[in-house]
């Protein structure tokens, strides 16, 4: 699946994560701003790489800001980011 | 689950911190809002949050209720979609009519889905047409009137007193006992008028409503005590019940307590509240009343 227009999800409120996607780059690339980078940066980073693998997108910068969102959410709004990236509407 | 059905709290659909967190607050019942809540360009984000919500948490002793958009909007079959998959309990279902209730049915039988239905009642041909709308499903466990959305349609202004959805409540309540069905009487929106929500609730008790509808966490706790019985009531019907024990021994059909007549009607009554009484513990099994 291709990511083909800059997309985005979430919010900045406490406990989600914002999330933007954008297409064209060599390889898949994370950076990540947290609040609680220094106890679950790892962790919030495997969630992203695995919904990208998941979804077999191969060529993306992901930006995250994070404000302390749990896994499912991180899932959710890298899942919508993606979908809202890979169509034209 | 839980069946008390005493409150029942909107949280809104795309809000993390409030959906984590959404059994803490005490009520019987979330209804996890994918409509009103969420604004239109975010109703993707809201069902896939509600998806990966559902499949990572697990409420436990809290009836998980979702509702979906309305029939006749473009989110409806989307909601759908992705609700009838989920572990929940119930849907709710917005601006009830018989032709949605059947539509929805339908969608949740093709699948052999176990999720009720709980119907909101908030327009005028709603109120009109509530007892065959209720009777369109064997999954309606109930209905929910919704008297904001009810006094756009009457072109009214809703008030405090609510005079105005009197005839609405009354409706209702009379087609949900006639089928044995839960009313939920509409929220009270005002968070921060405590005692008007007190009056709205106790209100809403006296006509008969079973559980009422909340849009703030901070209103649970008054909603569920309104509608938890008080030791008095606890003790008076179990005096009721053994009476009634004792009468059956000596053959007697009708007995009397404090100079009044007991009979059916209020054998009935007190065994509802003993039923909730013991389904919140307030009951111990020797029939000794504690608080918990």
């Amino acid at each position: 699946m291709d990511i083909i227009k800059p997309s985005k999800a979430g919010t900045y409120e406490s406990n989600d994560i914002y999330i933007m996607l954008f297409p064209g780059y060599e390889e898949n690339l994370i950076e990540l701003e947290s609040v609680v980078y220094d106890c679950f940066g790892y962790q919030i980073k495997k969630v992203i790489k695995d919904v990208l693998k998941e979804n077999n997108i191969n060529h993306v910068l992901v930006k995250a800001i994070d404000k302390g969102a749990l896994d499912y959410t991180i899932r959710a709004r890298m899942i919508t980011a993606i979908k809202r990236g890979v169509s034209n509407e | 689950m839980n069946e008390l059905r005493r409150s029942l709290l909107f949280i809104p659909g795309n809000n993390p911190g409030m959906l984590q967190n959404a059994d803490v607050f005490d009520a019987d019942s979330i209804i996890i809002d994918l409509e009103d809540s969420v604004s239109l360009d975010e109703k993707d984000a809201a069902r896939i949050l509600l998806k990966e919500l559902v499949n990572a948490i697990i409420f436990k002793n809290i009836e998980l209720i979702v509702r979906i958009n309305p029939f006749d909007s473009e989110d409806y079959q989307k909601d759908i979609e992705v609700v009838k998959n989920l572990n929940i309990d119930t849907i709710l279902l917005p601006k009830a009519d018989i032709q949605s209730v059947k539509d929805l049915d339908n969608k949740l039988t093709e699948i052999n889905s176990e999720i009720k239905i709980l119907v909101l009642i908030e327009t005028a041909f709603g109120v009109e047409k509530v007892f065959d709308i209720l009777e369109t499903s064997d999954r309606c466990i109930g209905l929910m009137l919704g008297g904001e959305d009810l006094c756009v349609d009457l072109t009214c202004e809703r008030t405090k007193s609510g005079e105005e959805i009197f005839y609405a409540r009354t409706r209702l309540l009379n087609a949900a006992h006639a089928l044995k069905l839960k009313a939920i009487d509409t929220p009270f929106t005002n968070t921060n008028d405590e005692a008007g929500l007190i009056e709205d609730t106790n209100f809403a008790k006296k006509l008969g409503f079973t559980g009422k509808a909340s849009i703030n966490p901070r209103q649970i706790t008054s909603i569920n005590k309104c509608f938890t019985p008080t030791i008095q009531e606890i003790n008076h019907s179990m005096r009721i019940l053994n009476a009634n024990k004792q009468a059956l021994k000596e053959g007697k059909g009708v007995f009397a307590i404090d100079g009044k007549m007991v009979d059916l009607p209020i054998i009935k009554r007190a065994e509802k509240t003993i039923v909730v009484a013991q389904k919140l513990g307030l009951i111990k099994n020797s029939g000794e009343y504690h608080a918990n």
